[in-house]
């Protein structure tokens, strides 16, 4: 586990700088805006014990939110998806459960227990962070549109990251 | 504290995540515009309507005296009737249109919000500038002067009660026509101080203080209170009189705000006399 340490650390700051310098600037129509970066908390260990999940997950909506320029958004939108992580593990757990040393990663658990996992856990960031966007229950079409859209688009480029980045991990 | 120790134990990953969700909501209200602009207003309209259901729930417990008062008021104003008078017949008068003749206009409002413990003392109205409200209007009750208008939203008005230092207003005695200044000087609610009458008047205690209708916000001649005791103080040339109000403020509740059409003109002749 202390080997990972490392890679989670670059991990950090390439998903920072890869949402901040790249997908910040994608908007399509105004309808997409994909956040990538809460694959760093959908890829940490299952034994990461809460409290580091939640201070990591403030940490990094924060650093998020100093170059977006909406201070706390993104924190609290992050926020609730770490804390929600655990219930939702636990409810998609495989019948002989999670084996030490895994990862939550495609390469471990397969494509569609991951996306099950994932789109559980993005779609609650996005409504949320979209809800707090608005800030009122008006325009409640526009926010679920934008939600759905940008989930999409959000899932997709994970799969792809993850395709690139984490595939030979298995052989190892 | 064992137990509550071991409550915090037990849930302090639930607890942190409160703690930090919190921090993130007052960044969120604290640095972005948008939602610090939707955070406060509809918290100003949460606290406004809770003013007012209260105020509507305590009206129920005075209503026999508001009723006493109207009353009384109707009496009054049914006294002041043409058809109260003896109407001579020799009489020879020109009436002009009467859309120039009116100086001032009067606006029913309820009191939602009303301090009398406090040093500054302030009244919020239920009315605001889309009735028509306007800063610097006086306000009176049907038993004399109440304060002046300082504030308006929308649909709300805050005004500066007479039992606020702030508030100087122009007065005199009914008999005489001196003239002073009235103010509290923050000791009792139902007294105010009568300042700046010479000491060559002649003051009756019980005598009535009205408005002077000097400054353009009240019309003369609007009660303010009684005279309950005269003081001389040593070396100066003035009385300083003790007033009885004749409202309660404890139990305020229906005022009218004075619009002076003519306030404007007033203001602005005497601004440039000055000059």
């Amino acid at each position: 586990m202390i080997s990972l340490i490392p890679r989670y650390i670059f991990n950090f700051f390439f998903f920072i700088f890869l949402q901040v310098l790249i997908l910040n600037k994608i908007e399509f129509s105004g309808y997409i805006n994909p956040y990538l970066y809460v694959l760093f908390i959908l890829t940490l260990p299952f034994e990461t014990p809460g409290w580091l999940l939640l201070v990591l997950a403030s940490i990094l909506g924060v650093s998020i939110d100093i170059f977006s320029n909406t201070p706390g958004m993104h924190m609290a939108a992050i926020l609730l998806m770490a804390y929600l992580r655990r219930f939702v593990l636990m409810r998609i757990s495989p019948r002989e459960g999670y084996e030490v040393g895994t990862l939550p990663i495609p390469s471990f658990y397969g494509f569609p227990w991951f996306f099950k996992y994932a789109g559980i856990l993005v779609v609650i960031h996005h409504l949320f962070y979209f809800f707090i966007e608005s800030f009122s229950f008006s325009n409640i079409i526009e926010v679920f549109g934008k939600t759905i859209f940008s989930s999409v688009f959000t899932l997709i480029l994970m799969a792809i990251t993850l395709l690139f980045t984490y595939q030979k991990r298995n052989r190892i | 504290m064992r137990n509550f120790l071991h409550f915090l134990i037990k849930h302090h990953i639930g607890l942190l995540f409160i703690l930090l969700e919190m921090v993130a909501f007052i960044l969120i209200v604290t640095y972005n515009q948008n939602q610090r602009a939707i955070y406060l207003s509809s918290s100003s309209k949460m606290s406004g309507g809770l003013f007012e259901t209260v105020s509507n729930i305590e009206q129920y417990f005075v209503l026999k005296k508001v009723n006493q008062e109207l009353a009384e008021e109707n009496a009054y104003l049914r006294s002041q009737l043409p058809t109260s008078f003896v109407q001579a017949r020799d009489y020879f008068a020109l009436v002009g249109d009467s859309s120039t003749s009116t100086q001032y206009k009067y606006r029913t409002c309820r009191v939602v919000n009303n301090t009398i413990r406090k040093h500054f003392n302030y009244i919020t109205l239920n009315k605001g500038s889309l009735d028509g409200i306007k800063p610097d209007m006086g306000i009176i009750s049907g038993l004399g002067v109440v304060g002046i208008v300082i504030k308006c939203t929308d649909n709300f008005s805050t005004a500066l009660s007479i039992l606020n230092p702030r508030l100087k207003i122009s007065a005199k005695l009914k008999g005489s026509d001196f003239f002073g200044s009235v103010s509290w000087d923050n000791k009792s609610i139902h007294h105010v101080i009568l300042d700046e009458i010479p000491e060559h008047a002649d003051v009756q205690l019980g005598e009535q203080v009205i408005t002077s209708g000097f400054s353009s916000t009240f019309p003369e001649g609007v009660l303010i209170g009684t005279v309950e005791s005269v003081e001389h103080p040593v070396g100066e040339s003035f009385y300083k009189i003790k007033v009885k109000l004749s409202v309660d403020f404890a139990r305020l509740n229906y005022v009218e705000v004075v619009e002076n059409i003519f306030q404007d003109q007033q203001l602005q002749l005497e601004e440039e006399s000055v000059q």
